[in-house]
């Protein structure tokens, strides 16, 4: 059997890492400050894609990220890790995208370049926005069904797949039939790291959008090389390539509108001396019961 | 998200900032015939030197946050022995996992046999990097430079058999030490008999103190020619842990390096292979294979330096009393700087030692493949008595450092270094052994002595003095000329005594006295290209190199042939 795998992946701002100059003072991201990298739990999708690649040989592993010319960086570091290469859809047209543009984004270019997709395996959410829609709607909008919070496929066979998901308090685990569309939570396996040999195959592939510009291929370092390996010139999607409806991409397609951004500085409000006291212990553990903190 | 390579700007520094470098890639890549037919293989000088660059990228990533990670739970769980069989610590697993998912085996092996076929430089830098994170762990996946002495001695069906499974991650372990045979390796006594029925050697036997000794494919020294007492009776055998036959009967319960599993092994009966030719397997093969792990603890003894530096200066940052933070206090400050100046020194002497034990390496595998050209054969001949030469002075001089440095790091810390709470413990601990195994520093000494009496250092160190140097380090370098020449008086006030005993006694003394001259003169150029990283170690090493060539220049003044009874204890 080979799957044909599509990977969503995001490059986001690395907000784990947020130092003093990571808010601008009208309160958005300030982009500049924070490092670039591939949003973690599309890493957790990307592992559970290349695993079963490890184990349907013949199956492909492809990333679709939108994003500016720099987010091909993603592309690149799934094809160190093992994925075969990918799709930067990246046009202005789609700048300032929502979850629902974005979704609306994703399920064209996908509906474009592999109408055969078996998998669509994206991470549960982004750490920029943390709002766990685009896996879901970009289910909606191609009309197939979604796994969500995904820990771990067991299965692919007979046109179906089971996989186990995270929820509160346990494990479950669910079938569906393919194509399907999966989002991984971040408890699941991490991913594997590059590998020596695929960076050194791979480190020179680049999508058109980040050769300098007015450049081609042709004028790159090493230029026959780009001749001569397909797969060293990444995939680039427009609106236009995918026959996107303008309207619903971008700022334009974006319902979303914020009105007010807040900085909130968290207070201490009350405190309670206890001391080591068996009866003040004893409270403690009552009250932590009370309020279902602990039990 | 630390990166152990990325982070150290030095390393970087040593691979990119030396002559050799471009030589070195141009044999190893015989001038890049392998561009075509590999995906993976450069197009030339400076995309070789990239993807050195990238591959160390990805040592460091992971040595960072995977390695590093486990080391504490590693060393406090240590590996078990269970049914005959090693068990490593849970973690170690995960360690092997994510190297083998990397492909960082088999890293110096050629691409037909599914190696990365890097510079014996670059894997040196690797080693360095994982042992900075755990020596321990960093002892098990270095074992894989065993099988440089498989490529170099094995035939051509073994090469295939066994070298694409260590390139996907199989482990090697090389069974040498027995109870009677340590540094005496003369004495091994396994017993190696020809099986007329099977058309196979068999072992019989034991071994003690081998690393890793579970290991998937082994590397066994044992005595084919009965009857034989000395080194010529031996051979080198390769025994596949597929084939069965050899058991883990304990293992040792160590000071340090508590993630790699020290194994005393019997061998039932074990199928095995000869490899090479009868008779040269101590002669020829275990020379071979301990130079090549000599190189390895040198390293490892660099990375254990780096972290006791790193750790120090952390903690010194941190750790306020008497209203401030410790490294403002000259006594702990000057403890840190010479830290820092023993590790820039010791590194600079690691690395010019694997560059000369690339050319050679190389040129030697070319000799495999054509004959080599007057001019090769007689720059194969240079490098490899230069790396013959460096080697135990990298060795033993590294591996002093990393003990130095270690205890240094752990005083820096107090009273908390003594608690088993912070890493300088763990460092301490495992640091140890690195002066004592692959040959104790006294038989570094032993190695390196030859090269001291017969001029040969002398030599390297008139034509590096001839070097240029920055202006600003013309005066460092009148120094040295002058340690220089204390170093070569007492060479010669040794040589005219014309004791053996005398000779032997002040050896050691003779041994230092070459490395702080010659650690000085590498420094002293590194400083000329990169003054911001190390024109302070300059500065802090020139000034204790000076100070041991004076006390040994002292000590050898006062050993005379009436002395020697006075070092002799009843």
């Amino acid at each position: 059997m080979k799957l044909n795998i599509i990977v969503l992946a995001k490059q986001v701002p690395d907000t784990r890492n947020v130092g003093p100059d990571a808010m601008t003072p009208e309160g958005t991201v300030n982009r500049s400050a924070l490092p670039a990298i591939f949003n973690p739990e599309d890493l957790n999708a990307l592992e559970q894609a290349l695993r079963l690649k490890d184990q349907f040989p013949g199956t492909t592993v492809n990333v679709l990220t939108m994003g500016p010319g720099r987010a091909a960086e993603v592309i690149r570091e799934a094809m160190y890790r093992g994925a075969d290469g990918g799709w930067l859809l990246t046009d202005r047209a789609f700048a300032g995208a929502d979850t629902l543009a974005t979704s609306y984004a994703l399920a064209t270019a996908i509906k474009h370049v592999c109408p055969k997709v078996d998998l669509i395996i994206g991470g549960r959410q982004a750490i920029d926005g943390d709002t766990a829609q685009v896996g879901p709607q970009v289910a909606e909008k191609l009309g197939l069904n979604q796994i969500t919070y995904t820990e771990e496929i067991l299965s692919v066979k007979d046109g179906s797949i089971t996989a186990t998901r995270h929820i509160d308090g346990g494990v479950e685990t669910v079938e569906s039939p393919i194509p399907c569309v999966l989002t991984v939570n971040g408890s699941a396996a991490p991913c594997r790291p590059r590998n020596a040999k695929l960076v050194m195959k791979y480190k020179r592939a680049l999508a058109p959008m980040e050769l300098p510009q007015g450049t081609t291929y042709e004028e790159l370092p090493y230029a026959d090389q780009y001749g001569k390996k397909a797969y060293l010139k990444i995939g680039q999607l427009t609106t236009a390539d995918v026959n996107a409806d303008l309207q619903q991409c971008g700022l334009a397609g974006s319902p979303t509108k914020v009105k007010n951004v807040e900085n909130i500085v968290f207070k201490a409000k009350e405190s309670k001396v206890l001391t080591g006291s068996d009866e003040d212990i004893n409270a403690l553990v009552q009250e932590l019961l009370a309020s279902h903190t602990i039990g | 998200m630390a990166n152990y390579y990325s982070d150290i700007k030095e390393i970087k520094f040593e691979l990119e900032n030396s002559a050799l470098m471009q030589r070195i890639v141009e044999l190893k890549e015989r001038n890049f015939e392998d561009k075509d037919q590999y995906d993976e293989a450069p197009q030339d000088f400076a995309d070789a030197m990239d993807s050195y660059d990238k591959v160390l990228d990805i040592v460091g990533d992971i040595t960072g946050n995977v390695i590093a990670v486990n080391a504490e739970d590693v060393d406090a769980e240590g590996p078990h022995c269970e049914g005959g069989r090693v068990r490593y610590a849970s973690k170690t697993y995960e360690n092997l996992a994510a190297m083998r998912s990397a492909g960082l085996n088999g890293m110096t092996m050629p691409r037909r046999y599914g190696g990365l076929n890097l510079p014996v430089t670059v894997y040196t830098a690797a080693n360095e990097i994982v042992s900075a994170a755990d020596a321990g762990f960093e002892n098990i996946w270095s074992l894989q430079d065993c099988i440089e002495t498989l490529y170099c001695f094995g035939n051509e069906e073994q090469r295939q058999k066994y070298i694409p499974r260590v390139c996907k991650g199989e482990t090697m372990s090389m069974d040498l030490t027995e109870p009677d045979a340590g540094s005496d390796l003369q004495s091994v006594m396994l017993k190696a008999t020809y099986d007329e029925q099977e058309q196979c050697w068999r072992l019989n036997g034991a071994k003690r103190f081998i690393t890793n000794g579970d290991s998937d494919i082994h590397l066994v020294l044992a005595r084919s020619e009965a009857g034989t007492r000395d080194g010529r009776g031996l051979s080198m055998f390769i025994y596949d842990k597929r084939d069965g036959g050899v058991d883990v009967r304990r293992i040792e319960n160590k000071l340090g390096i508590h993630g790699s599993p020290t194994c005393e092994l019997v061998y039932k009966n074990a199928k095995c292979e000869l490899c090479g030719d009868r008779k040269l397997g101590l002669i020829k093969y275990v020379m071979s294979l301990m130079n090549g792990a000599r190189l390895g603890i040198a390293a490892q003894s660099v990375g254990l330096s780096q972290t006791a530096y790193n750790e120090a200066i952390a903690y010194a940052r941190d750790r306020k009393q008497f209203g401030k933070a410790i490294i403002e206090f000259p006594a702990v400050a000057e403890m840190i700087s010479n830290i820092k100046a023993k590790l820039d020194a010791g590194r600079a002497l690691l690395y010019q030692t694997a560059r000369y034990v690339d050319i050679y390496k190389a040129l030697e595998d070319i000799a495999r493949e054509r004959k080599l050209e007057p001019e090769e054969r007689a720059e194969l001949k240079k490098y490899s008595r230069l790396a013959d030469a460096f080697t135990p002075l990298a060795k033993g001089m590294n591996s002093e450092y990393a003990n130095q440095n270690c205890y240094d790091c752990i005083q820096v810390h107090g009273g908390s270094g003594f608690m088993l709470e912070y890493a300088c413990q763990r460092i301490y601990r495992d640091a140890r052994i690195t002066s004592i195994y692959e040959g104790t520093t006294q038989l570094q000494t032993v190695a390196a002595i030859r090269y001291v009496t017969n001029g040969m250092y002398s030599q390297v160190i008139e034509e590096m003095l001839e070097a240029p140097v920055a202006p600003e380090f013309e005066g460092y370098k009148a120094r040295i000329q002058q340690m220089a020449e204390k170093l070569n008086a007492s060479i010669a006030a040794v040589k005219d005594a014309q004791n053996d005993e005398l000779h032997d006694l002040c050896a050691r003394h003779l041994y230092e006295m070459t490395g702080d001259v010659i650690m000085s003169l590498l420094l002293m150029q590194n400083a000329t290209k990169a003054p911001e990283l190390f024109a302070k170690s300059l500065q802090v090493y020139v000034n204790l190199a000076e100070a041991d060539v004076e006390k040994n220049n002292a000590l050898v003044a006062r050993m005379t042939t009436e002395s020697i009874e006075n070092y002799r204890q009843a």
